[in-house]
């Protein structure tokens, strides 16, 4: 998490070309905490057959959260209104596949380039301004989206959703089951992909550019960071990564509903990433895990009332957790801190010279 | 159409092999049926009353039909489509229910369509009211009603009634859109006016200048659907503006004077002339009986349309067991419930075979006041009116 820090105390003083190439090579190694994480999730396939839909549907959560990290978590860019992304994706993959042609995957580069360039388009948008208004102008064109898809009947079905998509087997291979087994491991496989791009992404020069935006963007600005253009980039890749979620959601459910593009899916994805942390990727995935879990388990308890404990338990994982969920273990004693750290920061393959 | 018969065929497999499994695993003697209903959220207050209804028949009826015990399983989708779906699908591969009950909101009810068709598991309709949600599938059935049969019998009675110039004021969605289109239609067939459409937006209910517009118009009448719930800021502003002293008479679906709310709305309400299937007031000994169990049992709250589409719905699956005489099985369990007809506490009811969808009356009401509170009145009855929509549907 502030492995940027970490690492700039350790490097000695002429900081060469190989020594950086090392860091950075250091800083994108796998560490244990993520292997476990997705071999758990790929064990689940076999482990959890029974609990495969509410699986998907964490999959699908964890993508979008991850897509609004990279901007929130990384550039600094506050966003009220990422659900656009997440709706028009949706919306593109549904219409896709009920109109051109059902094989799903194709359906997932068709939502991604009309995300993408939507995204693009309004990048232009969040340059301007500070934190405020960047907030109400993302929710200005999360509205303004809703309402088209609502006036557009005749494409979008409106109000009543978008119905009769049928989608195709996966490949050609693949035909989604009810158990939902064939959308979880649909989703597991994009969502993994998916992640590894970003940590790519996010590790190399370009993801360390965007934290220097993030930290100052006059003194980024000095160092030569374009920052201007660093911003459009990664407000697009965040945009096509939210319209491949809203993809994944419409392959799996075969329907569209108009509440894809609603206020509460940019709310609640916020509430995930804070939860689970921003800035380090898995932030994403942990609160879509914490938080998808609790709802589910909750609203099964207690139909009526499951919003009030679901409020009560959040604070107190705030309160408790200060902040977030990945801080949890300051409140554990010292010792046992740096000995979790250590085997949770442990690196693959990364034995380097002088480490210890 | 060949890749999508195909998929269909497919599934048709995929789903005859989860069939058995499903049997298998689901306890012999009980019956489950899944309840989906918004609990939370801006429309929890249709899930709370659909959910009481349905209640209130198994505390009338016992929980067995047909020898086998009945189980209620509720799950709250908060209004979201993905969640009904998802929720739709656990509670078959995991419960194993035998039916799906419940649907608060028209996207809700046909986000299920293809897991239903997957799966040869019924769905029952208790509230959703757009007209086309039972073409997608055909294991949908529906115990509410749909928008243009409330419509139509309205603008009928207008017709009959000397009003010629008529203003419509509907909200801005497929529901609200549904009323004015049926009502238009029928209204300008037999001789009468639209003078003005005015559609108010769902998200922002302020109806003053909506309400301007119509009464510089001058018409006979103003036709108006609503969502319930805003109809006493409704009735509070229509007063305001001075409508009804201009003489313009308020005729609406029975949404607007929902009998849950109806209290509150208070005086500006009294006269306000609506077209609806059920009415807590209507007089028959099956409704006294129900509305005095539904009251006991949730602290005095009235029945609405929405209560009474539950109690029915589960009268539906019961009546349909002992048809079947215990069997389960989807196809089954829906060509019993084709035909089905008996007394419900709205009246006479019968479910289409074609369309699966409900015939029932349609009663003319009046707002009146009766020992101190407000009830719809019924004064007039049209009887056995089908969904308007569909019949069209077929005779093209």
């Amino acid at each position: 998490m502030s492995t940027m820090s970490e690492n700039a105390g350790k490097v000695s003083a002429p900081v060469t070309e190989s020594v950086a190439a090392t860091q950075l090579r250091r800083l994108s190694a796998w560490r244990a905490f993520e292997i476990v994480l997705w071999v758990a999730a790929f064990a689940a396939i076999f482990l959890l057959p029974s609990h495969m839909l509410v699986l998907t549907e964490i999959a699908i959560v964890a993508l979008f959260a991850i897509s609004l990290d990279l901007i929130l978590g990384y550039a600094g860019i506050v966003s009220l209104g990422h659900g656009a992304f997440f709706g028009l994706g949706a919306y593109a993959a549904g219409i896709f596949a009920k109109h051109i042609y059902a094989e799903p995957v194709t359906g997932l580069f068709v939502a991604a380039a009309a995300s993408g360039i939507f995204g693009f388009a309004t990048s232009f948008l969040v340059l301007r301004g500070s934190d405020l208004t960047r907030l109400m102008t993302t929710l200005g064109i999360a509205l303004m989206l809703a309402e088209v898809a609502n006036q557009m009947a005749w494409l979008t079905g409106g109000a009543d959703g978008l119905s009769g998509v049928m989608v195709g087997p996966i490949l050609g291979l693949f035909e989604f089951d009810l158990w939902g087994k064939t959308g979880y491991i649909y989703c597991l496989f994009v969502l993994f992909i998916l992640t590894c791009l970003a940590r790519r992404l996010v590790n190399a020069p370009f993801g360390l550019s965007l934290k220097a935006i993030k930290g100052n963007p006059v003194r980024a600005a000095m160092v030569g960071v374009p920052s201007r253009r660093r911003i459009v980039a990664i407000y697009t890749v965040a945009a096509v990564y939210a319209g491949i979620a809203g993809a994944l959601l419409t392959h799996t459910t075969s329907f569209v509903s108009i509440d894809v593009l609603a206020f509460h899916r940019s709310a609640d994805v916020l509430l995930v990433l804070v939860l689970g942390g921003v800035g380090y990727l898995y932030g994403g995935i942990i609160g879509a895990i914490v938080f998808t879990l609790l709802r589910d388990w909750l609203s099964v308890i207690t139909p009526q009332y499951w919003m009030f404990w679901i409020g009560l338990v959040l604070v107190i994982i705030v309160v408790v957790g200060r902040e977030n969920l990945g801080r949890w273990h300051t409140f554990l004693p010292n010792s046992l801190q740096e000995r979790l750290a250590r085997v949770v920061n442990w690196r693959l393959g990364m034995k380097l010279r002088g480490e210890q | 159409m060949i890749t999508r018969r195909m998929l269909m065929a497919a599934s048709a497999g995929v789903a005859m092999l989860g069939q058995t499994a499903l049997t298998a695993s689901a306890q012999e003697d009980t019956v489950k049926i899944g309840l989906i209903l918004p609990m939370t959220g801006p429309f929890s207050s249709t899930g709370r009353q659909v959910e009481a209804g349905a209640r209130t028949y198994m505390e009338m009826n016992g929980d067995t039909a047909a020898g086998k015990t009945v189980e209620l399983i509720v799950r709250d989708d908060a209004g979201t489509a993905d969640q009904t779906r998802r929720i739709a699908q656990e509670l078959v591969v995991n419960e194993g229910v035998n039916v799906l009950a419940g649907f608060g909101l028209t996207p809700l009810a046909l986000s299920v369509g293809p897991v239903l068709n997957q799966a040869n598991i019924p769905a029952v309709i208790m509230a959703a009211a757009t007209a086309s949600i039972t073409k997608e599938s055909e294991y949908y059935t529906r115990t509410s009603f749909t928008l243009p049969q409330a419509s139509v019998p309205v603008a009928t009675w207008a017709n009959e009634n000397d009003i010629n110039r008529v203003v419509t004021l509907v909200t801005d969605y497929g529901p609200g859109i549904d009323a004015e289109t049926w009502f238009t239609k029928e209204f300008t067939e037999n001789g009468g006016e639209i003078v003005e459409a005015v559609r108010v937006p769902l998200e922002n209910p302020d109806f003053a200048p909506y309400l301007q517009r119509v009464r510089d118009s001058e018409p006979d009448a103003v036709f108006v659907f609503l969502p319930s719930g805003v109809g006493s800021l409704f009735m509070r502003q229509f007063t305001e503006r001075g409508l009804n002293e201009a003489g313009i008479r308020l005729i609406a679906t029975g949404d607007v004077t929902d009998d849950d709310l109806l209290n509150e709305m208070g005086e500006p309400a009294i006269g306000t002339i609506t077209g609806h299937h059920y009415s807590a007031a209507h007089e028959s000994p099956e409704n006294e009986a129900f509305v005095e169990s539904f009251e006991e049992a949730n602290d005095g709250m009235r029945p609405n349309f929405m209560a009474i589409g539950g109690y029915d719905g589960m009268h539906l699956i019961y009546a349909a067991l002992e048809e079947t005489e215990g069997e389960v099985d989807g196809d089954a369990l829906m060509e019993a419930i084709k035909g089905l007809s008996w007394t419900s506490p709205r009246g006479p009811v019968s479910i289409d075979p074609e369309t699966r969808d409900i015939i029932q009356n349609i009663y003319m009401r009046e707002v009146e006041e009766v020992d101190g509170e407000l009830y719809n009145v019924e004064f007039e009855t049209y009887e056995a009116v089908k969904d308007p929509a569909k019949a069209e549907d077929s005779a093209e």
